[in-house]
């Protein structure tokens, strides 16, 4: 797949389609792959990768990359042409400037979770037959490939491609997928157990702001919570409520907007399930008025945003609030 | 050498937590491991590191620094310190324990800064050498030797002792206070434990990984240098790197209004941060590839030009585990790299 990439990127800058390319670009080890910009056939053959570890979601990159001069060739996974798809119906990025190949995506994996097995000195990894063989300065490990796929790609949605010019491969169908079931779950709980899972999880953030930024649907030019006008800029947490309403409120922000792509999760650098909340939102429209994915299309209005008569009257929230 | 057998050590952490605070590093549910007040029956984690460095104990995320109480036309300051109680870190590795004199070099010269010279003064660190280093580790190169890690008492495992020696008057002190616990031993095992600890170090795939292109001298090579604009291409702007690290050391100083007075108080800063340094005439630094710049010419040329050639970089690797695009340290110096 890496090499087709290569060629078909080649090609396209060739003749004139695209003036660069953003991509991956492999790093000190096996796994530590940085989205990257390439603007010549040499710096692809010496850079370019795509393989098990490019997980990131490039989309939110071309809000301003579609803003310079030229055309630029994005590689988006199905998860990733949704995101596009979101920010093309906000308005945010100028599509007419995005060439688009669709390249199959997942399963990613996580070397957080390979390392979370105590396997460390890590030099290579090598997938044989969804077994991992993992080279390490201790000598060879393995573990079972299921074991270590990413949150976003254990629950993946669609290996259908919702927007591009052209596909690498063949085009995917949108999955029946199990990323609810822990949604229900938290659901099932009562008011004090959920409380308390999400205190636990929450009371873990440093602030960092690693998820708003990633996140393809956070792209105000200046965040409330980084704007001392606001009355809420905070770069730290005075107490830890603070920091549920921090996440809450950008889940609130998102909300109808969110397509699920995962990154605030991956990102995480203390592993909170952040794309809980956000799925929560997810089922609840979903439930409340009708079957919505966002970034499916470029026009649909999304319900939060459109009125009808059958809409759920207000009251529903303090009905479901009653225990 | 004194030592402890290791399945004495909950008897050693008990005892030592019966007279002052003690923290430990342990594992998480989901495998990370973080440092925790020590309480019966918890269990040291074998991690090589803690997620979060452990410069939080003496320069917290957040903290009050002063409070202002208005009645009237009266302000009334009130001074909101307090003598730091005793406590002890226990099993902080090499990269950690130099970073606190990094950090030293910044809050315990003129002016210092008297909330981190109380905690300072009042924290015993007890220091681990490590002997299952990992890919990300490269803390050899700024002249760290982990297997044997400063502190004020440095500590050995040989998979069945845990070897004591004290570097200073309070670590001294430390290990007089535990020693009826401890035995006097032969410690001829580790020079081996040592020895392949060594090894490894020289198989990790940054053992090669030189600072002598870097230094306070290096100002004009590097400041304009091209490359800044690729290396912070994809920076996302988030705090990652600043906040998992464990000499980052720059903080903002905020107000909250209570309604009837002002709680001042500080927290930690990242240069990544779109308002980092915000004056009153506007931000010196107004690009990502500015305020990306920042962080490690700060680390590379800025701390040695202001500490006779000391980096401000220890070489602990998290930035590598954590930055959510994977840019880092190792990257930029590979990268700037003038020979």
């Amino acid at each position: 797949m890496q090499e087709a990439m290569i060629n078909k990127a080649k090609q396209l800058l060739a003749d004139g389609t695209v003036n660069r390319v953003i991509g991956w670009k492999k790093g000190e080890f096996v796994y530590d792959i940085t989205p990257a910009i390439f603007e010549t056939a040499e710096e692809l053959d010496a850079d370019f990768v795509y393989n098990e570890f490019t997980a990131a979601n490039v989309s939110k990159y071309l809000v301003k990359e579609s803003k310079k001069e030229g055309k630029i060739l994005a590689f988006l996974k199905p998860c990733d042409t949704y995101s596009l798809n979101q920010l093309t119906k906000e308005h945010r990025v100028n599509r007419d400037n995005i060439y688009v190949v669709g390249i199959p995506g997942g399963p990613k994996l996580d070397a957080e979770k390979i390392k979370a097995k105590g396997i460390t000195g890590i030099t290579g990894i090598k997938n044989e037959n969804y077994t991992l063989k993992i080279e390490t300065v201790y000598g060879e490990q393995t573990m079972p490939f299921y074991e270590a796929i990413s949150d976003k790609c254990a629950s993946c949605k669609s290996k259908k491609h919702v927007t591009y010019d052209e596909l690498i491969g063949e085009d995917g169908d949108v999955l029946e997928s199990n990323r609810f079931d822990m949604v229900e779950k938290l659901e099932n709980m009562t008011a004090q157990e959920r409380y308390d899972f999400w205190r636990a999880e929450l009371s873990k953030c440093i602030r960092c702001n690693a998820c708003r930024n990633v996140c393809p649907a956070c792209t105000c030019e200046k965040c409330v919570f980084d704007n001392p006008e606001s009355g809420v800029e905070n770069k730290a947490a005075s107490n830890s409520f603070e920091e549920n309403m921090f996440h809450i409120i950008r889940a609130f922000h998102v909300a109808g907007r969110c397509t699920d792509c995962g990154e605030c999760s991956r990102v995480c650098p203390q592993n909170i399930p952040l794309h809980l909340l956000n799925r929560k939102f997810i089922k609840d429209i979903n439930s409340l008025y009708g079957e919505y994915q966002a970034g499916e299309d470029t026009t649909t209005k999304a319900p939060l945003n459109a009125y009808t008569t059958d809409d759920c009257e207000a009251s529903i929230v303090h009905e479901r609030g009653v225990e | 050498m004194l030592r402890i057998a290791i399945d004495k050590i909950d008897s050693l952490f008990d005892a030592i937590a019966e007279k002052q605070t003690l923290y430990i590093p342990v594992d998480r549910e989901d495998g990370a491991a973080e440092y925790k007040k020590y309480e019966s029956g918890m269990k040291m984690s074998n991690s090589l590191n803690t997620l979060r460095s452990a410069k939080d104990f003496f320069f917290p995320q957040t903290e009050n620094l002063v409070e202002f109480k208005m009645e009237g036309k009266q302000i009334e300051v009130k001074d909101i310190r307090e003598e730091s109680e005793d406590f002890v870190i226990f099993g902080v590795r090499a990269c950690d324990a130099r970073s606190f004199s990094i950090l030293d070099k910044v809050y315990l010269v003129d002016p210092v800064d008297s909330f981190y010279k109380n905690r300072r003064d009042h924290g015993v660190v007890v220091s681990m050498a490590c002997t299952r280093p990992a890919e990300t580790c490269f803390c050899s190169a700024f002249g760290i030797d982990p297997t044997a890690p400063e502190g004020d008492v440095s500590c050995w495992n040989d998979g069945s002792y845990i070897y004591f020696e004290a570097n200073t008057e309070k670590g001294k002190a430390f290990v007089d206070s535990i020693s009826s616990l401890l035995e006097d031993g032969d410690a001829s095992s580790l020079e081996n434990v040592k020895a392949e600890t060594k090894r490894i170090l020289s198989l990790l795939p940054l053992s090669n990984l030189s600072t002598d292109s870097f230094g306070g001298d290096k100002l004009n090579e590097y400041f304009n240098s091209e490359k800044w604009a690729e290396l912070s291409e994809s920076c996302i702007g988030c705090g990652t790197c600043t906040f998992v690290c464990p000499t980052c050391q720059c903080y903002d100083i905020k107000d909250f209004n209570t309604g009837n007075g002002i709680k001042r108080f500080r927290c930690w800063d990242s240069c990544m941060y779109s308002d980092f340094t915000k004056m009153a005439h506007g931000n010196p630094r107004i690009s990502q590839l500015e305020r990306f710049r920042q962080r490690f010419m700060h680390k590379l040329v800025y701390f040695p030009a202001n500490n006779n050639g000391e980096f401000g970089c220890v070489g602990c690797g998290r930035c590598l585990s954590k930055c959510p695009i994977s840019m880092n340290i190792v990257k930029v110096m590979k990268a700037l790299e003038v020979k």
